[in-house]
C-alpha cells in the first residue's frame, strides 16, 4: 500500500497548501519581518523622519534597568502562574479521576473556564476583587486584609497571577486527567497490594508516570504566562500600579503604541520572538519526544 | 502458609448485577487451586475479592484463620500476578521487585538478598537494571512472578497470567509456575479460561459459570465424572458430545439400569468413541454418522460427523462451547481418517457414557 499521495501536476500541491501559506505569510512572516526592520530604525518625536541606527535600539534597551526589571518580573509571573495553575489542576485531576458519582459533571464544569476569553476573565476577577465593589474584596477586608490592588503593587501582581492561573487550570486539568487515565488501573492495584499507602502511591507511581505530561504543560504554561496574559493585564491593571504588573508583552504595547517608541518596541518584539523560538525548540527537542513505557 | 476459605461469598454491583451468587470452598494450605470458566463467569471478580481489590457484598473470606473482608489489600499478606503484569514502567526490574519490600520498611541488605534470590530462581539476574519496556513478554512475566515471590506472602493470586504469551511460551511458563509453587509450597489461587491450563496446574479445580460453582474437585475426577453438562462440555477438548435422547432411544438402551425419561442427555467424549463396523457392546452406544469435516492435528485426528436423521433434533439450540445438536466429534489416533461424505459408525462402551438430567444441571449415575 502506498501511503503517500503522488501528484502528476506540478502546481496542484502548491495550490493546495497556498491558503495556509498565505495566512502564515501575511500574519506571521510579514509582521515579523516588519518588526525586525523596525527595530533597526529610529523615528523622531513627530514621526516625520526615520533614521537607520543598526543596533542602537537594542543597546538602549539593554542599558535600561527598567527593562531588566520587567524581564525578572515576567519570569517571576510565569513561574508563579505555572506553579499555582499546575499544582491546582493536578490536584483537581487526581480527585476527578476517582470513581465518583456524577464525575462527568465535575469534569465538564472544570473545563468551562477554558472557554472564557482572557479579557472577560479579567473583568470577572476585577469585579470580584474591586476594592469598593467586589464580593471577595469585602470578605478580605472583613478578615482584616488591607486590600487595595489599585495602590498596592504586590496585591495587583497577586491578582494577575490568580486570574491567569485560574484561566489555565482547565487546559492543564484536561491533560492531567488524560495522563492519569492512561495509567493502567492494575498498576495502582499492584502498588496497593505492594503496601504503598495512597500518598506514597501518588509520589512513587502516579507522579513519575505523569512526568511527560508535566514537562509538556510546564512549557505550555510558561508560553501562556508570557504571551497570553495580555488580555488579563489590560483589563485588570493596565500594567500598574507603578508598572508592578507590566510584563514583557505588555511593555511592548505600552512603549510602542502608547509611548510612540516604535523602534524600541520593535526591538523588544524581536527579543520575545527569539524567546518563543527557544521555548518551542525545547518543547520539540525534549518534550515532544515520544515517551513510551 | 495459610489456607483460604470462602463462605457463601456474594458480590452485587451497585447497578444490581449479581456477579457472584454465593460461593463456598476451601483451599488447604500449600494447595494450588484453579478457578476456571468462560469469560464473564465471575472468576476474576472472585479473585479480586480475595485480593481485596473488590468489596465483598456478603459472606466471609478467610485467609489463614482471619476473616479479611475489611482488611486492606496490603495487609492481607497476599501477592498477585496480573494479566498485563502491571509492572511499574518507570522502575528497573530490581526496583519493581524491591518496591513492596521497601514499602514495608525492610532493611536494605535483606531486600537485596531476597531480590537476588528471586532473580536467580527466575533466571532474570542479568536483567535487574533494565526497564520493563526493554523486556520480552516472557521476561516481564518472570519479573511479575519475582515481585510476588520476594514478598514471601501467605497466598499467591494469579489472574490469567499466561494469556498474553504466545502458545509455546505459555506451555513453558505453565510448567515453571507449577514447579515454583511446589518448591515454595505457597497456597495459590489461579484464574484462567483455558481448560488445559486448569487441568495441568490444579490440585483443586473450581469450575465456575454465571457466578456460581458448577463443580469442585480433583481435575481428573471432574474429567471423569462431570456433574453438569456445562462442566462436561467445558472440561476436555474437543468438548464432550451431548445428545438429548429421543423417547424410543431412552427406553431401548437403558432398560437394564432402570429407565430414564426422554430428553435425558447422553454424553460421550470424542476420545471414548471408536470407529467400528460392528454393533456397540452390550449397553453401549453407537452413532451412524456422515463425515462432514476432518481436523488433523498430527498425533490424532478429529472427525466431525452429523447423525443421519438427526436434523429434527436441532430444535434445541447450542449453547456457547457446545456442539450444535446432531453433530458428533470422534477422536481417532494417528492420521488415518475416513473420507468426507463417508458413512461411519462410532461406538462407545457402557462405562464411558455419561447421563445428565434434561436441564443439564445434574448427573445421573448409571
Amino acid at each position: 500500500m502506498q501511503k503517500q499521495a503522488t501528484f502528476n501536476s506540478r502546481w496542484l500541491p502548491w495550490l493546495l497548501i497556498a491558503p495556509q501559506m498565505i495566512v502564515v505569510l501575511v500574519f506571521f512572516y510579514w509582521p515579523a519581518g516588519q518588526a525586525v526592520l523596525q527595530s533597526f530604525l529610529l523615528q523622531d518625536a513627530f514621526g516625520l523622519s526615520t533614521t537607520f541606527v543598526w543596533f542602537e535600539n537594542y543597546k538602549e534597551l539593554f542599558a535600561d534597568p527598567d527593562y531588566f526589571a520587567t524581564i525578572v518580573r515576567t519570569f517571576a509571573f510565569a513561574f508563579a502562574i505555572a506553579l499555582s495553575s499546575l499544582s491546582l489542576s493536578l490536584l483537581l485531576a487526581v480527585m476527578a479521576d476517582k470513581p465518583l458519582r456524577g464525575s462527568a459533571i465535575y469534569r465538564t464544569l472544570l473545563i468551562w473556564p477554558y472557554a472564557v476569553a482572557p479579557p472577560v476573565a479579567g473583568v470577572l476577577w476585577v469585579f470580584m476583587l474591586n476594592p469598593s465593589l467586589g464580593v471577595l474584596a469585602h470578605g478580605l477586608r472583613a478578615m482584616g486584609v488591607d486590600w487595595n490592588p489599585l495602590l498596592d503593587g504586590n496585591q495587583a501582581a497577586a491578582l494577575i497571577i490568580l486570574a491567569s492561573a485560574w484561566k489555565q487550570i482547565s487546559y492543564n486539568f484536561l491533560f492531567f486527567l488524560a495522563g492519569l487515565q492512561s495509567i493502567p488501573r492494575s498498576v495502582h492495584e499492584a502498588a496497593a497490594i505492594d503496601g504503598a499507602r495512597p500518598m506514597r502511591r501518588f509520589w512513587t507511581v502516579t507522579f513519575p508516570l505523569l512526568t511527560p505530561t508535566i514537562f509538556f504543560l510546564i512549557v505550555v504554561n510558561i508560553v501562556y504566562a508570557f504571551f497570553d496574559t495580555f488580555g488579563v493585564i489590560d483589563t485588570m491593571t493596565r500594567g500598574g500600579p507603578a508598572k508592578a504588573t507590566e510584563t514583557l508583552v505588555y511593555k511592548v504595547y505600552v512603549d510602542g503604541l502608547l509611548g510612540g517608541n516604535l523602534g524600541g518596541s520593535a526591538a523588544q518584539s524581536v527579543i520575545l520572538m527569539g524567546l518563543v523560538i527557544v521555548l518551542t525548540a525545547i518543547q520539540f527537542r525534549f518534550v515532544e519526544r515520544k515517551v513510551t513505557y | 502458609m495459610a489456607n483460604v476459605t470462602l463462605r457463601n461469598v456474594r458480590k452485587t454491583y451497585p447497578g444490581g448485577v449479581e456477579a457472584i451468587k454465593g460461593i463456598t470452598f476451601d483451599v488447604p494450605d500449600g494447595q494450588f487451586c484453579v478457578l476456571v470458566g468462560p469469560s464473564g463467569c465471575g472468576k476474576s471478580t472472585l479473585l479480586r475479592m480475595v485480593a481485596g481489590l473488590e468489596t465483598v457484598t456478603s459472606g466471609e473470606i478467610d485467609i489463614g484463620g482471619r476473616v479479611v473482608n475489611q482488611v486492606e489489600p496490603a495487609d492481607r499478606d497476599i501477592a498477585m500476578v496480573f494479566q498485563n503484569y502491571a509492572l511499574y514502567p518507570h522502575m528497573s526490574v530490581y526496583n519493581n521487585m524491591a518496591y513492596g519490600l521497601r514499602n514495608r520498611g525492610m532493611a536494605k541488605p535483606e531486600i537485596d538478598k531476597r531480590v537476588r534470590e528471586a532473580a536467580q530462581i527466575l533466571e532474570i539476574g542479568p536483567m535487574l537494571e533494565r526497564k520493563p519496556r526493554q523486556l520480552s513478554g516472557g521476561q516481564r512475566q518472570r519479573v511479575a512472578m519475582g515481585r510476588a515471590i520476594v514478598r514471601q506472602p501467605k497466598v499467591f493470586l494469579f489472574d490469567e497470567p499466561l494469556s498474553n504469551l504466545d502458545a509455546k511460551l505459555r506451555i513453558a511458563m505453565r510448567v515453571e509456575i507449577r514447579k515454583l509453587q511446589r518448591r515454595l509450597n505457597t497456597t495459590s489461587i489461579y484464574v484462567t479460561h483455558d481448560q488445559l491450563e486448569a487441568m495441568t496446574l490444579a490440585d483443586i479445580l473450581v469450575v465456575m459459570n454465571g457466578g456460581v460453582v458448577e463443580q469442585i474437585g480433583n481435575p481428573l475426577d471432574i474429567y471423569q465424572k462431570p456433574a453438569t453438562t456445562f462442566v462436561a462440555s467445558f472440561i476436555g477438548a474437543p468438548p464432550m458430545n451431548l445428545t438429548p435422547l429421543r423417547g424410543d432411544e431412552a427406553g431401548i438402551r437403558f432398560t437394564s439400569g432402570g429407565s430414564v425419561p426422554a430428553g435425558t442427555i447422553l454424553g460421550v467424549r470424542p476420545e471414548d468413541l471408536t470407529v467400528s463396523t460392528g454393533d456397540a457392546p452390550e449397553g453401549g452406544v453407537s452413532y451412524d454418522l456422515i463425515v462432514e469435516a476432518i481436523e488433523r492435528v498430527g498425533a490424532e485426528t478429529f472427525v466431525y460427523g452429523s447423525r443421519s436423521g438427526a436434523k429434527e433434533a436441532a430444535a434445541v439450540s447450542a449453547k456457547p462451547g457446545e456442539l450444535p445438536p446432531g453433530e458428533i466429534i470422534v477422536r481417532i489416533p494417528g492420521q488415518a481418517a475416513p473420507a468426507i461424505g463417508a458413512a461411519i459408525r462410532a461406538v462407545a462402551p457402557r462405562d464411558k457414557l455419561h447421563l445428565f438430567a434434561a436441564d443439564g444441571r445434574s448427573r445421573i449415575d448409571l
